[in-house]
């Protein structure tokens, strides 16, 4: 009996200990149904329903349906909106399988337009789509979308990765102004900073693709564009003489434990948002480097944006203002009237300008007026975004295959936080970069 | 038919075995034998035989088929096996086949994935890392819970203890990792591991002085520090002379209530004066390497006059942050402040850092286990018998003597169940380390099953080489497994 009695609970305690958790498939968030019925003649997609799946969900998805009702008022059609949650491909994948996808579908990776392009789900843009292109995107954006030599996509929706947030009364007790060159932020804004006894940046290292941030906009700035589109695409070996350059100019930060809170070890166990909180929160850094997001992560540490939470656009390591955008492509994947209608509302003028009057977003679109948007912080951005012109650049990691540039512990993620760690190897640390980036990208 | 009398019984049916039994009575109740027997036949022999009963079913035929037919048999094992089958042995066996298969799964590439696996040194560390696991996870759970079973198992509160103690188990794995995350925090104010081990080592030794004052960085400055922290003049000081030794680092609230600073007063001629202070201004301003009136002296920092290598004499600043050497021989002296006055406050180790962070993460493992270990082995333990404890007792053995020639032999299978389901659940660890590990030391952390979760689903795409770790892990398991599987065979028999 001795010997049985624990036998039932230990298989029971075995099979507890698998636990699965399902990725919830919300009901889509129905777009309200096309009411304005009556002016049937002049609305040219009458009682054409078209399905649109994105990953936003709550004020986002919300703001997103104040577009899409724009555009039914406009054409008659019906729209609904499917959230993807966070893992698009995940959502998308059986979908097309199933041989039943929705007919727009907002990426949030430039990589899967490739992707999706290699196993025929994608249908190419509109002329007249691609005329919307021409004429409010830089190449440099129809290129991006493009797979195969068709035009697949189109970015909607940008995140401006290119800014410093700082503490403006941090800045204020030791009379620290913001820097709009490298050389000014390391040698006086982050120094005058240090001396006077508050640890310049909180780094979050933990979160390896902070640190891909802050070495794309170096990078752009200090090797200029057609590098780094070289870089991107591996044209060039990461052991090139303008790596070198970037990651000396990081090191001169990574290399001074009294300009990283907690020193390096402490910024490697730091993740996103945790660092945002030291900064704003708990008062124990003056800078940040991060994208617009976060002011999202402001939450409880009270700190209004444009009064404690300021930003500087990146400073200047080169001839290069950088301008480094991540964001979310729209593509086709039905060839439907209503689809290719609807993509083509969302990359012209009037749609980002109906998308800009709501808060928390971006548009990458050029001839989006600034004035449209509800606050001073994202006009500050967008000028940014229009004065850089054809300098502006998508995230680089996110270009990457993921093993190289989206893996946590691997690849450009891990080398740059083992860089962080022991900032005096900058040969030692591109000759990792360029093995990985060789073994991830012959694939 | 009196001999009908046992035919129900194998049925087992209680009402029917009184239906069974009355035929052989005048009156019949509700049943006629007829109905009674097609209800017997239809639960028991599906064969004619049962229509019509006789002296024939008792012989050795009626033991054979005591079990359901095969047909049934194979009927009622359906469900299962087709679970089995779809659940468990199609997903190995395409496993296999997808291992053989390179990341796109067109191209076959025989057993290169299982050679990468070797060759890889991220791999390698997750082996290391899992037979790290495997030798020390389950030896201390087995040993705690047997250490907390035998203790407990004669205080008056015991079930209340084993209940605390059992209760990590009734969290999940993925809560334990936030709570642990939080524990080995580096910030003691925020981290229990560190919070404890600071207050522990500040009741012994505390810090003073001033962690984080240093000279400025730059060739203007008249001081710099040196490697291991102490903090030099740059230019030798003469008999007579003053100096200035500014300092920067220290938020200028730090020390607000200080005495301002002031220039040390001419000294004699065997002397040598000066002033520390934090040469910082709120808001900036003042004038850099000069006394200004809004800055505060640094007290009580030592100061060390050296010459040849040698100290000659040493002092303390006053609250003005002044200080002065006297009746110094003649020559010329370097003036510095040995790095004690800077020395950093203790500040707890590293949890999270690429040394400590396995042995962190066990220690996570093992709060969340050992209660359940311990459970096991109490119920063991209630079922040892007593009298051969007493008997040793009585023959005068130390406790310690009863405990490890008596209590341990007799428990040791149920020790070794333990230990073994210990060794499997510790080899598929994943939710621990995916948890507590942060980004950055995830590497020198990560074990197998972390690994293949990466390596497929988490960014690295590469289902190839997935499988070809997850095939690896199946073939660590197997054999605890089947040993598991043997011996709770023999209990049964």
């Amino acid at each position: 009996m001795m010997r049985k009695l624990p036998i039932p609970i230990a298989l029971l305690a075995l099979a507890a200990v698998a636990c699965g958790g399902g990725t919830g498939d919300e009901p889509a968030g129905q777009a309200s149904a096309s009411s304005g019925g009556d002016a049937a003649a002049a609305k040219p997609l009458e009682g054409v329903t078209i399905e649109v799946a994105a990953k936003w969900t709550g004020d986002e998805q919300t703001n997103f349906e104040q577009v899409l009702k724009a555009f039914q008022d406009k054409t008659g059609a019906t729209v609904t909106y499917a959230s993807t949650g966070e893992d698009t491909g995940a959502y998308l994948g059986p979908r097309i399988q199933g041989g039943n996808p929705p007919d727009v579908a907002i990426l949030p990776q430039p990589g899967l337009v490739q992707q999706y392009a290699d196993e025929n789900a994608l249908k190419p843009l509109s002329a007249e789509v691609q005329a919307q292109i021409d004429q409010n995107y830089t190449p440099y954006w129809k290129e991006l979308g493009s797979a195969n030599g068709q035009v697949y996509g189109v970015l909607v929706k940008a995140a401006h990765k290119s800014l410093i947030w700082y503490r403006q009364s941090a800045f204020d007790d030791a009379g620290a102004q913001p820097a709009t060159t490298w050389d000014d932020l390391i040698g006086k804004t982050a120094q005058t900073l240090s001396d006077s006894g508050i640890a310049p940046f909180a780094l979050c290292g933990a979160s390896g693709w902070t640190l891909t941030d802050l070495f794309e906009n170096v990078y752009l700035s200090s090797a200029g564009p057609e590098n780094y589109d070289k870089l991107s695409k591996h044209e060039i070996p990461w052991t090139d003489p303008t790596v070198t350059t970037a990651l000396e100019k990081m090191a001169q930060i990574f290399g001074k434990k009294e300009f990283m809170l907690g020193g390096s070890s402490g910024a490697l166990q730091t993740d996103f948002p945790t660092c945002v909180t030291q900064v704003y929160a708990q008062k124990k850094a003056a800078m940040v480097i991060e994208a617009d997001f976060v002011a999202a992560s402001l939450g409880q540490s009270g700190a209004e944006v444009g009064q404690e939470a300021q930003i500087m656009p990146f400073p200047k390591a080169g001839d290069t203002a950088p301008v480094v955008l991540g964001g979310d492509v729209a593509v086709v994947m039905k060839d439907s009237k209503g689809a290719q209608a609807l993509v083509e509302f969302l990359a012209s003028k009037e749609g980002g300008e109906v998308w800009a009057k709501q808060p928390g977003y971006l548009s990458p679109n050029r001839n989006v007026s600034p004035d449209n948007y509800p606050s001073d912080l994202t006009r500050q951005l967008a000028q940014t975004i229009i004065s850089a012109g054809e300098a502006v650049r998508y995230d680089m990691s996110d270009l990457a295959p993921s093993a190289f540039g989206g893996t946590d512990g691997k690849g450009e993620w891990k080398q740059l936080q083992d860089f962080l760690r022991n900032p005096s190897d900058v040969k030692g640390a591109q000759e990792k970069l360029e093995a990985d980036a060789a073994k991830a990208f012959k694939k | 038919m009196t001999e009908r009398l046992d035919g129900p019984q194998a049925s087992g049916g209680g009402e029917t075995s009184a239906a069974g039994a009355s035929p052989g009575r005048t009156d019949p109740p509700e049943k006629t034998p007829t109905e009674s027997t097609a209800t017997e036949s239809t639960a028991t022999e599906p064969t004619p035989a049962g229509t019509t009963p006789s002296e024939k079913p008792r012989t050795g035929r009626v033991r054979a088929r005591l079990g359901p037919s095969p047909t049934l048999a194979v009927l009622f094992l359906l469900p299962a096996l087709l679970l089995l089958g779809v659940w468990m042995v199609y997903p190995v066996i395409y496993s296999i086949f997808r291992s053989l298969y390179d990341a796109s799964g067109e191209r076959f590439v025989g057993l290169g994935n299982y050679a990468s696996i070797f060759t890889d040194s991220a791999t390698l560390t997750t082996i290391r890392n899992n037979i790290i696991w495997v030798v020390v996870a389950p030896l201390v759970v087995t040993v705690l819970g047997l250490i907390f079973a035998v203790l407990t198992e004669r205080i008056r509160w015991a079930t209340a203890f084993k209940l605390v103690l059992f209760m990590p188990m009734a969290v999940s794995l993925l809560a334990a990792g936030v709570i642990f995350r939080l524990v080995y925090e580096q910030d003691p104010d925020k981290g229990v591991a560190n919070a404890v081990l600071t207050t522990v080592h500040d009741t012994f030794s505390s810090s003073q002085g001033y962690p984080g004052a240093r000279p400025r960085d730059n060739d203007q400055a008249p001081a710099v520090a040196q490697e291991d922290g102490t903090v030099t003049l740059r230019r030798p000081a003469e008999l007579g002379q003053t100096v200035l030794i500014p300092l920067v680092g220290l938020p200028p609230d730090s020390v607000k209530d200080a005495t301002p600073a002031k220039p040390a007063a001419a000294t004699p001629g065997d002397g040598i004066g000066g002033t520390v202070w934090l040469d910082v201004v709120r808001g900036g301003g003042g004038t850099v390497n000069q006394v200004d009136a809004q800055e505060k002296g640094l007290e009580g920092v030592t100061v060390e006059a050296v010459s040849g290598g040698q100290v000659k004499a040493t002092t303390e600043t006053a609250a003005d942050g002044t200080f002065r050497f006297t009746g110094l021989p003649a020559g010329s002296y370097t003036v510095r402040l040995p790095q004690s006055n800077f020395a950093a406050p203790f500040n707890g180790l590293t949890w999270l850092g690429p040394t400590l962070i396995t042995p962190a993460i066990i220690g996570a493992y093992i709060w969340v286990w050992a209660g359940f270990a311990m459970v096991l082995i109490a119920a063991g333990l209630s079922a040892v018998p007593r009298d051969a404890l007493e008997a040793a007792r009585i023959d005068g053995a130390t406790e310690w003597q009863v405990f490890r020639r008596i209590t341990v032999p007799l428990l040791s299978p149920v020790l070794l169940v333990v230990f073994v389901t210990m060794i499997i659940n510790v080899l598929k660890v994943f939710d621990l380390v995916f948890i507590i590990a942060p980004g950055s030391v995830q590497p020198n952390a990560n074990v197998i099953a972390l690994e293949m979760w990466r390596v497929s689903f988490g960014g690295g795409n590469n289902q190839g080489l997935g499988s070809a770790l997850a095939i690896f892990l199946l073939v660590l398991v197997v054999p605890f497994m089947i040993f598991n599987i043997r011996r709770f065979r023999r209990d049964d028999r």
